[in-house]
């Protein structure tokens, strides 16, 4: 197994909205506590992405004005090698406000972010209200039926294009547009492109997939990766699960 | 006017029912009766205040800030109407009102308005209040289910205070202090200590970026969350220079701060540089209503802490209610419990009721690693004990020193035998209200309802 968990975080200092850090926290205990190396690094506005230096991209959520800054910067800088890295099947996983730009677009307020187009899907914000709460949906991974389980809290409507696969089914909250049932989006050429509209952090009450994203990003198997005492990550999931109503 | 006294009089009744029934708390049912009667009652009724109001608004610190206000406008013989039990929506400010009515509404038993108010309801609340002064502290990122992005309400307020008089303004918050911007002679208050800046800005600063141009911020001192002495480098916007100042400033644990106000030292009763922030305000403030500097100083340090802020009962071994619900405010009280020495037993109770925010994310944005070298034992609580215990697990506490007990009596049964010498609560805002029921209950607490 390699050794080294490498994640470089998108904008760590704009785009951490809803405390992305935990996210982030998650992969690098778990990766200590199994005798993996960790190495964390950031990259930010006019800075160039090695696309071959890291596993795990991480993009996060961030206030209106840091979001716009970060699309153009994205589009304009790192296109280009976020798609030599899906190719390449590193974990790109991005979530909320790094969701929404992983697409053609996201339109707000009459003007048009760009999106880097890793995935087929457009975002468009409504007048309707935000879509807030606690959230639940079933996902199929590897064969395995599983419960992710977070909040969401977005004013934008995500729609997938027709060829493209969601995340998971919602099982209780909005998802992706508060119609479609849907939620998030997974895909890209190696399939490692993983959107998601759920945070609260997300992996903290979920850390079963911070453990499918660590083993998809140093291509093995979940089963490979040694346990962990995970008696409290497990009371966190039932208690983001009961928050939910399921 | 028949509306007004309708409204009062309805309004006192369901006040005189909830207080028998004995529910405590705060309540803002009695001005929601009103205002329903009469939409305009928070209007004609500050309105008979005869020494005008003053409001004071913050993401942290309103309800001490408020307190440490009264403290001093009292020792001037100002009789306040206050909306003490922290009840700060519209709903609550008028229930405060009606409690002194009397008359139908004709005749208020106080002169002088005293309110805090939630920052979502500012603009509201001071249109109709159309106060003397308004006291603006910070702003924090801050249950974002609820009240959005930091920058809404910054554009929010900046759209309430334009041209205003009478403004008082944290220099140290570049969010708070460009408020000031348009205003006539606004009064700043601030920090000046470089032995308290903290090595760089913490996690869960919102704030860097500058609010004219967008450029980042370069810090020369950094004292809590975004508050500090910055600078736009890009369009020159800077610090203004504050009139009130705290220097020379002494932490002591939880249990008091000290500091040096215009050649004067001030002994607060309450602990942490963020209870220098809210005295400092109280001070700009109160200096500026034309209070006289002993007066200040005197009422500052008569001040008690407010409801579960950094308050102490004896529950058979000391311990002390240390409100947290956001992670600037968070990180102070951990920052501030640090100081208190290597062994400390605490409880941690985080509920996700909707006045806690019911998204738990932000105590992943608080540095509960402050902490994790000085905890003996930690109990988790409430409705997301799970998710505190797990986030101090991912601090690096070890696992065998966390218990998880969602239920708050045991855990609080559970973290009293945990030791002797003092124990920590720290809870969120509706698990500090359940607490101080339960604690009533017992006969350990008296009611706060007042």
């Amino acid at each position: 197994m390699a050794d080294v968990l490498r994640v470089c975080a998108f904008y760590p200092d704009l785009m951490n909205i809803y405390a992305d850090r935990g996210n982030l926290q998650l992969l690098q205990r778990r990766a200590q506590w199994r005798g993996l190396g960790f190495e964390l690094s950031g990259v930010g506005l006019g800075d160039e992405l090695d696309p071959d230096a890291h596993d795990l991209l991480y993009i996060g959520g961030g206030q209106d004005r840091d979001q716009a800054l970060c699309a153009e910067d994205m589009a304009t800088n790192k296109r280009a090698a976020l798609h030599h890295a899906a190719e390449d099947g590193k974990v790109i996983f991005a979530v909320c406000g790094g969701y929404q730009l992983l697409g053609h677009a996201y339109e707000l307020d009459g003007t048009k972010l760009p999106g880097v187009g890793l995935v087929d899907l457009e975002t468009v914000r409504e007048d309707g209200p935000r879509l807030i709460g606690n959230v639940a949906i079933e996902l199929e991974l590897d064969g395995t039926r599983h419960v992710l389980a977070g909040f969401e809290n977005h004013g934008g409507r995500t729609r997938l294009g027709a060829h493209t696969r969601p995340l998971g089914r919602v099982l209780k909250g909005h998802g992706n547009d508060g119609r479609s049932g849907f939620e998030g989006v997974r895909g890209g050429p190696r399939d490692t492109v993983v959107g998601t509209y759920l945070h609260g952090p997300l992996l903290p009450k979920n850390a079963w997939f911070a453990d499918w994203l660590t083993a998809t990003a140093l291509h093995r198997a979940v089963s490979e990766l040694k346990p962990l005492d995970d008696r409290l990550e497990d009371a966190a999931h039932a208690a983001a699960r009961r928050a939910a109503g399921i | 006017m028949i509306r007004l006294a309708a409204g009062v009089a309805a309004a006192k009744a369901v006040g005189t029912l909830a207080r028998t029934a004995g529910r405590g708390g705060g309540t803002s049912l009695p001005g929601k009766v009103l205002t329903r009667v009469e939409p305009d009652a928070i209007r004609h009724l500050s309105a008979r205040l005869t020494r005008g109001s003053v409001v004071i608004s913050a993401t942290n610190g309103k309800t001490t800030t408020a307190a440490m206000v009264a403290s001093i406008l009292e020792r001037t013989g100002a009789h306040l109407v206050h909306n003490r039990a922290g009840a700060n929506m519209a709903g609550g400010i008028a229930s405060t009102l009606a409690g002194a009515a009397r008359n139908g509404g004709r005749r208020l038993t106080g002169d002088f308005g005293l309110f805090e108010v939630d920052e979502f309801w500012l603009g509201q609340v001071a249109e109709q209040v159309e106060p003397r002064a308004m006291l603006l502290g910070n702003l924090f990122r801050d249950q974002l289910d609820r009240y959005g992005e930091l920058e809404t309400i910054a554009d929010r307020w900046a759209a309430i205070v334009r041209n205003r008089a009478g403004l008082v303004l944290n220099a140290d918050d570049p969010l708070v202090a460009d408020l000031g911007r348009n205003a006539p002679e606004p009064v700043y208050f601030g920090v000046d200590d470089d032995r308290l800046a903290l090595p760089e800005l913490q996690h869960a600063s919102d704030s860097k970026h500058c609010r004219r141009c967008g450029h980042a911020y370069t810090y020369s001192a950094v004292y809590l969350a975004h508050l500090g002495h910055y600078k736009c480098p890009n369009c020159g916007q800077e610090r203004p220079t504050p009139t009130v100042v705290a220097t020379n400033v002494q932490l002591n644990g939880i249990r008091n701060a000290a500091f040096d106000l215009d050649g004067r030292r001030v002994e607060l009763p309450l602990p942490g540089l963020y209870n220098v922030y809210n005295a400092l305000g109280a001070a700009a403030l109160t200096l500026k209503l034309g209070v006289g500097l002993d007066d200040v100083i005197a009422g500052l340090q008569a001040v008690a802490p407010a409801f579960g802020r950094a308050e102490t009962l004896d529950l058979g071994r000391p311990t002390s209610l240390l409100l947290v619900k956001n992670p600037a405010g968070a990180n102070e009280v951990l920052r501030t419990l640090a100081l208190e020495g290597t062994e400390l037993d605490l409880l941690g109770v985080l509920n996700d009721r909707v006045a806690d925010g019911r998204d738990v994310s932000w105590v992943w944005d608080a540095d509960w690693e402050l902490l994790v070298g000085s905890v003996r034992s930690f109990t988790a609580s409430g409705t997301r004990a799970a998710e505190l215990a797990l986030r101090m697990k991912y601090a690096g506490l070890d696992p065998t020193k966390i218990t998880v007990i969602d239920n708050l009596e045991h855990g609080l049964d559970h973290a009293l035998r945990s030791g002797d010498g003092p124990l920590y609560v720290i809870p969120t805002y509706t698990a500090l209200l359940e607490l101080r029921e339960l604690l009533t209950r017992r006969g350990q607490a008296e009611a706060y309802w007042r």
